[in-house]
């Protein structure tokens, strides 16, 4: 098994707090991880080190077994490590037709091309399209992106992440805000990238995380607590404890009706 | 979202190539560029003044208007193409169009040099920076009173015809079509340059940086290159005012042209490129007719003009223009 995206002992403290302790994980390519724990627990913190948004004061990273720890975050990109944002993070005042061809002419390295137009790089275009298309948003991809539904712009930053064709993409609460019925359709999506993706998504709706994952890594505190399959961690005591605390319930494997935990 | 009734996709090529077309409203007032010549005889050094500012000003509005950089320290580039072209002048290199190249790559240079520290800042430090480079430029020509003139202006600047035909005479007809040519031919190549997918990446440094850098933009180096290009561009203005004038004042590289110059990109309205030139149009016609009134204060009514235009024309004159072309269109439909 290859193993896609790593960390070895990674840590970052902010002044005096811990926010990241020892994190060692391993994801193999094709994977489909989620990552859960607490608010606070670290979740965005660890993608941000990932990416290279932070600097981690220890520890090592790798991506394909290559040792990215001091890469800038662009040459992260291009190595195919790609994230998604909890917060919309989108270029507000151009159409998602723009803002996902922007996304593949950077990638194909004609971003920097200043005399033919936009149109005229016809395979960039039709490129952005398809995928703006098939994440349905083919319909509204011509208006300014601050006019979308908020569930709209939750699927435009999967197809800017997605232009950039990933090799490992991590979702950072991919559904936040999106009413459930529409992020069920939100993860079919995302369940429907090839098999050789590497997924590693932060998620709150314990329903998605099981539905979608095949392991789970959980984080307390900046540390891992516990990492194995939905059906383990379901099983384990001290997830339900520190997690879930004593309010809410882990649904059980596979079953529908569980619990929306959110701290 | 379920879309039971199909609709038909939009066709994202007839949508970009229509962004990207000159459109009937351009070419009208390129050609009414013209005018000047038949209906203001008498303004043709007007004329050419508006022209340079307005290139001057699109050249502020491809790293303000479409990359968000902000600067008041625009002018240090304008003066170099402007010093480079009038010592050129001045010591025998009289042909205007290499001159006009030589100022601009000079400008150009600097900018490069200079970009180093300005993609390295953002906000406040960023102003402070481009200030600063001002302040300094400014006290160095002055100190440089040898080559430069200093306070007196570089006097004695002699320019060949253009194309060894049109001698610069002294009601502004071939400064003005000198002028003219330039900021056109400048125009068209700002055009392309924000209808690529280059321009894109500008829009969105702009919009998001921390989306640029997860789609994996290098970003700083975009910045660098456009920079260095309006930087080029500022000199190309410089030098044509140099050239036309004769003369080349301390004032071309000061604290001043650089505000008055983000001034007039704000009241036409940024990130469209018309609206440095329609700016540059309302400024220098309100100083000409306001300085007749009264020379003293006619920045009290620009000063009214920027406040009003800031807090009721969120997008300057062209951006109100634009929306309420679209309600009257929008109404007629």
């Amino acid at each position: 098994m290859t193993i896609a995206l790593s960390t070895d002992g990674l840590a970052k403290s902010f002044g005096s707090l811990a926010v990241t302790r020892q994190v060692s994980i391993n994801v193999p390519q094709g994977g489909r991880f989620a990552l859960i724990g607490p608010n606070g627990a670290g979740k965005t913190t660890l993608i941000n080190l990932m990416t290279g948004l932070l600097k981690p004061d220890g520890g090592r990273i790798l991506l394909g077994g290559e040792d990215i720890t001091a890469a800038p975050a662009a040459a992260r990109v291009k190595r195919g490590l790609v994230r998604t944002f909890q917060i919309n993070t989108l270029f507000l005042n151009l159409t998602p037709l723009e803002a996902v061809t922007l996304a593949v002419c950077e990638r194909r390295g004609i971003a920097g091309h200043a005399w033919r137009t936009v149109g005229a790089h016809r395979d960039a275009v039709d490129e952005a399209f398809a995928i703006l298309t098939s994440l349905r948003l083919g319909h509204d991809c011509l208006r300014l992106t601050r006019e979308l539904a908020y569930g709209q712009q939750r699927l435009l930053e999967i197809a800017l992440a997605l232009a950039t064709k990933p090799r490992v993409l991590l979702l950072d609460e991919p559904a936040a805000g999106v009413p459930r019925d529409e992020s069920a359709e939100l993860f079919s999506a995302i369940a429907a990238l090839p098999s050789d993706v590497t997924v590693l998504f932060i998620e709150h709706d314990m329903n998605l995380v099981f539905r979608f994952a095949s392991r789970i890594i959980v984080l307390v505190a900046g540390g891992v607590l516990t990492e194995g399959t939905p059906q383990e961690i379901g099983a384990d005591p001290r997830v339900r404890e520190v997690y879930l605390g004593n309010r809410g319930h882990l649904p059980a494997t596979g079953s529908v009706g569980g619990g929306h935990a959110h701290g | 979202m379920t879309g039971a009734v199909v609709r038909p996709l939009p066709d994202p090529h007839a949508f970009l190539a229509r962004r990207a077309r000159w459109s009937a409203p351009e070419i009208l007032f390129w050609l009414s560029t013209l005018l000047p010549f038949w209906l203001f005889p008498d303004y043709l050094s007007l004329a050419s003044q508006i022209a340079v500012w307005a290139l001057f000003a699109i050249s502020v509005d491809l790293i303000l208007g479409y990359a968000g950089i902000v600067t008041l320290g625009h002018a240090v580039f304008f003066g170099i193409g402007a010093y480079t072209a009038g010592l050129l002048g001045k010591h025998g290199w009289g042909e205007p169009l290499s001159g006009l190249l030589i100022a601009a790559t000079a400008a150009a240079a600097v900018g490069f040099l200079i970009s180093f520290f300005v993609v390295r800042a953002r906000h406040l430090a960023l102003l402070m920076i481009t200030i600063g480079i001002v302040f300094m430029a400014r006290e160095a020509a002055n100190a440089l009173h040898w080559i430069t003139g200093g306070s007196d202006g570089l006097q004695g600047i002699r320019i060949d015809p253009v194309l060894g035909r049109f001698e610069f005479d002294l009601w502004g007809t071939t400064a003005y079509g000198y002028a003219l040519a330039v900021l056109f031919v400048a125009f068209v190549f700002c055009r392309r340059l924000v209808n690529s997918p280059f321009g894109l990446a500008l829009q969105g440094i702009r919009e998001n940086p921390t989306r640029m850098l997860a789609i994996g933009s290098p970003m700083r180096w975009r910045l660098q290159q456009v920079f260095t290009f309006s930087a080029g561009l500022a000199g190309l203005a410089g030098a044509v005012l140099a050239q036309t004038t004769e003369t080349v004042s301390l004032e071309s590289l000061g604290f001043q042209r650089s505000a008055d110059v983000v001034i007039m990109l704000i009241l036409g309205g940024t990130g469209r490129l018309y609206g440095g030139i329609l700016g540059a149009v309302i400024f220098l016609v309100a100083r000409d007719q306001l300085s007749d009134v009264n020379p003293r204060y006619w920045y009290f009514w620009i000063g009214m003009l920027l406040i009003g235009v800031v807090l009721f024309m969120r997008d300057g004159l062209l951006g109100g223009l634009s929306r309420l072309w679209d309600r009257v269109r929008g109404r007629g439909a």
